[in-house]
């Protein structure tokens, strides 16, 4: 890529402890992703990636690009606006799925009587041991 | 009204502009024209009458707030990650009972609510007005009652229904 070496030095700072932290979010999500026992949990890992993870990275790319090429680049932002209105409406259409699939079934209907779902104790969404 | 959608148009006309990265005259010409067609166009998806946004100024001292709530929320989801054991983890369903009923908001307040890591929605449950919500880690219910109630949902009830 041209324009590093003539990157200045306080934004190659930046970029590099914004690259840093992203990439280590990104890092924890996947761990948490793999690590976590049961989906419920798991569904909660991918968040931190495409929040914080996605936006330092992208932040470190528009301070990269505008100090390499002495003019402002922020059309990541658009990026950003479209991870910030697809993510949570697919993570809440997985977890309704979730839900409906595995708690709803398993009791034969839900009636809606004012019960705030139980934790699922089913055996195969649980390790016994690691 | 000179334009049926002056905040769909706007946010149209910025993302043509930032997605085409000018400011060429042909370039802010040909995004307004988008700007005005495809509202127009696609009207008829619109499944309710547009949102009216009372208080500007609020909605987006409450991003800066979510903003805010959302790299918290982030390290402290990494941090339980990393150095918690599985079976310490507390997660569990709980109930909101809500007070807003705009479905503008409430779309807002879903996608906030979602976009905070450690909380998914999971729905509106039926029949009642009361939120079914899954926390990563759950310590104190009331708290988060409490924080969902007075951080996002009253800034929404004043956004859209004041």
């Amino acid at each position: 890529m041209n324009g590093l070496e003539t990157l200045p030095a306080w934004a190659a700072v930046i970029v590099i402890c914004l690259l840093v932290l992203g990439g280590a979010i990104v890092l924890i999500g996947a761990l948490g992703l793999m690590r976590l026992p049961t989906f419920y949990q798991r569904i909660h890992g991918p968040a931190i990636t495409v929040t914080l993870g996605a936006g330092a990275i992208l932040i470190a790319s528009m301070v990269y690009f505008t100090a390499a090429q002495s003019r402002l680049v922020v059309h990541e932002l658009l990026i950003t606006l479209f991870i910030m209105m697809t993510a949570p409406v697919v993570s809440m259409l997985i977890m309704r799925v979730a839900v409906y699939r595995d708690l709803r079934g398993r009791k034969g209907g839900f009636a809606g009587e004012g019960d705030v779902y139980r934790q699922p104790t089913t055996a195969q969404d649980r390790p016994d041991t690691k | 009204m000179l334009l049926p959608f002056p905040y769909l148009s706007t946010a149209l006309l910025l993302c043509w502009l930032l997605l085409n990265q000018s400011l060429e005259p042909a370039q802010i010409l040909l995004g307004m024209l988008l700007a005005v067609a495809i509202p127009l166009l696609t009207r008829s998806l619109l499944p309710l009458p547009r949102a009216r946004v009372r208080r500007p100024w609020l909605l987006l001292r409450l991003l800066a707030v979510s903003m805010v709530e959302i790299v918290r929320s982030c390290l402290s989801v990494s941090r339980i990650i990393l150095f918690r054991r599985s079976r310490g983890i507390h997660s569990q369903f709980i109930r909101v009972p809500l007070d807003l009923r705009d479905p503008y908001g409430l779309a807002l307040l879903s996608c906030l609510i979602n976009c905070t890591p450690g909380t998914v929605w999971v729905e509106i449950l039926p029949g009642t007005h009361d939120l079914a919500l899954h926390i990563f880690d759950l310590q104190d219910e009331q708290w988060w009652i409490d924080t969902i109630k007075s951080q996002y949902e009253r800034p929404l009830i004043e956004i859209f229904e004041g």
